[in-house]
């Protein structure tokens, strides 16, 4: 069965399901039970599941993820909603030092299956503080799964295998992508954690993208078909664990490699995509690889400047015809 | 200063923020807005009690610190709409924006993260001995973030000049306050670090002034900091589009009879509403001008995008 969802609503639909079907799922955070969440993911749900269940929490990232950490390691499922990803940073600690690593420190005796649900990235006119693309941060954080569904059917599929993975798990939507429609297989069975996936197959160029630059890469191959580049693109999905197979056998067919992020490029996971490639497809490789990123500035507010620090399917476009080029 | 410089400054926030709307509505603001409909008072009474060189940290719902501070209008409607502001260049717009030239720390849309760096310009205040206070407004929600207690601890043990005011418009975004704290009033979490706290009512620019000066005189005097909760209620929604499906019916409706600038026009006689009439038209031109001179202000040159950095 499937049903035609915006993104947002395939997440509400996602913890519907997980509500629905596990008992120890709990979900908390700011505006989420009685308001039905900010950007509506929650609606319905406090009716449905009750304040033992689905709860508002204060202003206090930090007291919350402990929180949902304790709850997790004594026998509940938490889901825990940080509004905007940027407010993760002021829960750091519990998320780096304590959330990730207590799996391993407790050689396995302990486990800590709680999801952190966020959604990230720039919107028109945000500043600053509320248009960060933490995924790197996570992802370099050893112990922690990190999932950027990029449609609205792994905003359904990836959050389910969030909540069953016996990991902590940071999922981070994009909120540029909340209002996009598609098919949402609703009665999929849960998948296994991982796993990238071609999403355009193509013969000259692999763009490596995930969240919302997977459909930027994708109208950049629309564009760049018409000029006779045939563009392959692999949504990364899951940046832990990193499906690396599935873009070196790309990367091996098509020889070119271009990898695409809406976060700054320093240190952006784009780098350890280009390193892994370098490293692990250096004789398949016809073309230096190319990044796709912001530059290393904090977001600005004015669209006039958002215009040229967001990369947009014509970022992408470009770095294609720079590397078939090459 | 007198209840018609009170009315003026007041009716300059509302009529900037009812000017704001309209520019949001008719696209040419591009980000989301807080507006503080209903809270004016504060910052016009806590203002009252600050010269020159005091610092001011307000939250992304600090437009009306902004204006009391004496940040320049056009500025403030320019950076809002995405142009190369005086204030930010257009690199902050409304939740972020800042203006040194009026020691206003500026605002800040992490909830809480501007008391510990109010903190740090009490700090200052203190060492170099200048005499100036930090005051610093927050939210009633804000009050549950772990770097307010660190940074009122801290203030509190380094007797430094800092004065906290928060704001209590029974709301935290879209939950209310009574649900997410035990004390009845946030000003009994004084007790807790040591400090003096008073509750006000909000809506009263004299009781803001005279409580928020008696913080700050403690604060320059070198007994070190207080929190002044003043009692409010938003009239508009959290941000720019917010339906408020969470209030209950008639609330606002209720608030808006208790609300600062309908409180002085309750108790005005033919006279003075003759006055108040007066202030309004004057405010609404000066809005007016300030409007006519942010959109002559050029949209920032997209190949400055990386200036400013790193210096
Ligand atoms: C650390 C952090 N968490 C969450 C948010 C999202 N958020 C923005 S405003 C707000 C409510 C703040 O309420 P309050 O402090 O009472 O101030 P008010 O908006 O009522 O002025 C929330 C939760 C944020 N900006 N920063």
């Amino acid at each position: 069965m499937s049903e035609s969802l915006r993104y947002i609503q395939a997440v509400n639909a996602a913890l519907t399901w997980a509500l629905d079907s596990r008992t120890d799922t709990i979900y908390f955070g700011e505006d989420v039970a009685l308001p039905g969440g900010p950007f509506g993911a929650t609606k319905g749900l406090h009716k449905r599941f009750g304040s033992e269940r689905i709860f508002d929490t204060p202003i206090s990232e930090t007291g919350f993820l402990g929180m949902a950490l304790g709850a997790a390691m004594t026998g509940l499922r938490p889901i825990a909603e940080i509004m905007y990803a940027d407010f993760s940073f002021v829960a750091m600690d519990q998320i780096v030092n304590q959330i990730a690593t207590i799996h391993y420190s407790s050689a396995g005796r302990w486990k800590a299956p709680l999801v952190i649900r966020m959604q990230q990235g720039y919107s028109p006119g945000a500043c600053a503080q509320h248009s960060h693309s933490p995924e790197a941060y996570f992802a370099h954080t050893a112990g922690l799964r990190v999932a950027l569904p990029a449609t609205p059917d792994d905003a359904y599929q990836m959050l389910r295998t969030a909540v069953v993975s016996d990991d902590p798990v940071v999922v981070a939507e994009a909120r540029m992508l909340y209002p996009t429609r598609g098919q949402v297989r609703t009665d999929a069975p849960v998948e296994p954690v991982g796993g990238a996936r071609v999403v355009r197959p193509g013969t000259d160029v692999t763009v490596v993208a995930w969240s919302r630059m997977v459909s930027a890469a994708l109208d950049a191959a629309g564009t760049l078909a018409e000029e006779g580049i045939d563009v392959e693109v692999v949504d990364l999905r899951w940046l832990n664990p990193l499906d690396f197979d599935t873009v070196a056998t790309s990367v091996s067919r098509t020889g070119r490699l271009v990898v695409a992020h809406e976060a700054n490029l320093t240190g952006g996971f784009g780098a350890e995509i280009a390193a892994r490639a370098a490293a692990e497809c250096f004789t398949d490789l016809r073309a230096p690889i190319a990044r796709v990123a912001a530059p290393d500035v904090p977001m600005p507010a004015a669209p006039a400047l958002q215009a040229v620090v967001v990369p947009e399917a014509a970022t992408v476009a470009d770095a294609v015809r720079r590397t078939v080029r090459a | 200063m007198g209840q018609l410089d009170d009315y003026r400054l007041m009716a300059r926030i509302r009529r900037f923020e009812e000017r704001l709307t309209a520019l949001k509505d008719a696209g040419e603001i591009p980000g989301s807005i807080h507006l503080c409909n209903g809270q004016e008072a504060i910052p016009v009474g806590a203002c009252r009690a600050l010269r020159d060189g005091d610092h001011v940290t307000a939250t992304y719902r600090g437009h009306g610190w902004a204006i009391a501070r004496g940040v320049d209008l056009t500025g403030l409607f320019a950076e809002m709409m995405g142009r190369d502001s005086a204030l930010c260049g257009g690199r902050a717009a409304s939740p972020y924006l800042s203006d040194p030239g009026r020691w206003f720390v500026g605002e800040n849309s992490i909830v809480g993260a501007g008391v510990p760096i109010a903190t740090g310009a009490a700090l200052t205040a203190q060492r170099t001995g200048s005499g100036a206070v930090s005051v610093v407004s927050i939210g009633d929600g804000a009050m549950n973030q772990g770097n307010v207690h660190e940074a009122l601890n801290l203030a509190a043990v380094l007797d430094l000049p800092l004065v906290l005011v928060v704001e209590n418009n029974v709301y935290s975004e879209m939950s209310r306050i009574s649900d997410m704290v035990r004390v009845r009033q946030l000003a009994e979490r004084a007790a807790g670090y040591g400090l003096p706290g008073r509750v006000v009512d909000g809506n009263d620019p004299d009781a803001v002034a005279e409580a928020v000066t008696e913080a700050v005189d403690r604060a320059r005097e070198g007994s070190g900091p207080s929190i002044v909760e003043a009692m409010t209620e938003r009239l508009v929604g959290h941000y720019s589009g917010d339906a408020q499906h969470y209030r209950p019916a008639g609330e606002i409706a209720a608030a808006r009879q208790r609300e600062p600038l309908a409180r002085i026009r309750q108790a005005a006689d033919a006279d003075l509403a003759a006055r108040l009439d007066a202030i309004d038209a004057e405010v609404s031109a000066e809005i007016e001008t300030a409007v006519t001179a942010a959109r002559a202000v050029p949209h920032p040159d997209p190949a400055t995008a990386e200036e400013h950095v790193y210096v």
